[in-house]
């Protein structure tokens, strides 16, 4: 046999066989990646005010549990999030509001009226009133939520 | 470097071996129609993927199945791509794998000494029916819930047995999630185990004993 410079049938049969399965493999293989991958990049992004009580009716220097709950659409499933938030007045100035989710693993802190301190049980995390970490394993102070007054009524952005 | 490590893992694995019996095998000069097995093959591969995608965001539950196609259509990525190649490859596969037990028939190669690759093959044709049938349930619409209502009542016409039978399809008297879970398990895990089994042993057996050629008029 004459060794030639042309493409042999069989090289030419690989060759084909191996683009036309690279073309079928992306075109499948990069939407299926899409479709795993995209539900969990989706970022539920909402900025709404949500009223959590009159000004006047906090007792000054007491932080106080406000309970309510929001539904977000997680595929074809609406999920209810219930949410903590302790709304504190000071004497003078206006009120603000800390989540009572712990910044070390997402437990949630209660406020603790003896030790003057909030308390997670999980791990012994510890904040001060203004949501300041005084001891324990978090490793950032409470988160504190966007505040508003209109009319007297406190509102929190969530 | 890339043949050292081919020439590594081909040392201690046999794949040139494996490449040579499989793929290098001698086969004799036949035509188009003796594609349609590895077309079936190929059809299968798809639906296995599809389906393992599909039942990323599928719920088998009466609440739950329509929403989540819902979701799996207008709100996941690409799912209308994903489930409308399961739903299209289904009826393909259906197409291609009977054709090619006409192939089978029609070119007599079920003879002497392939009659395990054709018993095997009749249980694959089964099996894809099957799944087609289990398959048509899990949408939870209309169409799925008469479709059973009426395909699980045909075997009821069965003398003495055909009532159990019935109720053994349906979980029950009635139709309900019972019998979409139960349609789905069948789907998702019995018969495709069964799939899987059973073409290795046909392939086994097609590469054990090679391919007969097309009949000529003298045979």
């Amino acid at each position: 046999m004459t060794k030639s410079t042309d493409m042999s049938r069989r090289e030419f049969v690989n060759l084909t066989v191996g683009a036309v399965g690279t073309v079928m493999v992306v075109c499948v293989g990069i939407p299926a990646v899409a479709y795993v991958l995209g539900p969990g990049l989706k970022v539920n992004k909402s900025e709404t005010w949500v009223p959590v009580g009159e000004v006047a009716d906090f007792t000054p220097d007491v932080p106080t549990l406000v309970s309510f709950t929001r539904t977000t659409v997680n595929g074809w499933e609406k999920t209810t999030n219930s949410y903590g938030v302790y709304v504190t007045k000071p004497q003078t100035g206006d009120p603000y509001v800390l989540s009572n989710v712990c910044t070390h693993l997402a437990c949630r802190v209660t406020w603790n009226e003896e030790k003057f301190e909030y308390v997670c049980p999980c791990h012994d995390g510890l904040f001060n009133i203004q949501g300041d970490v005084v001891g324990g394993p978090p490793p950032k102070p409470l988160v504190r939520y966007p505040t508003k007054i209109e009319d007297g009524t406190l509102y929190i952005q969530v | 470097m890339a043949s050292k490590v081919y020439d590594w893992f081909n040392e201690r694995l046999g794949l040139s071996g494996i490449y040579d019996t499989v793929l290098d095998r001698k086969v004799p000069k036949v035509n188009w129609f003796f594609t349609l097995g590895s077309a079936s093959l190929f059809l299968f591969t798809m639906q296995a993927v599809t389906g393992i995608f599909l039942t990323v965001y599928y719920v088998p539950t009466p609440d739950l199945a329509y929403d989540s196609i819902q979701y799996i259509m207008n709100g996941a990525p690409y799912g209308w791509l994903i489930r409308g190649i399961h739903h299209w490859g289904a009826t393909l596969m259906v197409i291609f794998v009977f054709a090619h037990m006409l192939r089978t028939f029609y070119f007599a190669a079920y003879k002497y000494p392939r009659e395990l690759t054709w018993v095997t093959g009749v249980v694959l044709l089964l099996a894809t029916l099957g799944m087609g049938f289990t398959g048509y349930l899990l949408p939870w619409n209309q169409k799925a819930y008469w479709a059973t209502t009426v395909g699980t009542s045909i075997p009821g016409t069965v003398p003495f047995i055909g009532p159990w039978i019935t109720q053994i399809l349906r979980g029950g008297t009635d139709l309900s999630g019972v019998t979409l879970a139960r349609f789905f398990s069948v789907h998702i895990w019995v018969i495709p185990a069964v799939i899987i089994a059973i073409i290795g042993v046909h392939l086994y057996l097609v590469i054990r004993l090679g391919i007969s050629g097309i009949p000529r008029a003298d045979d």
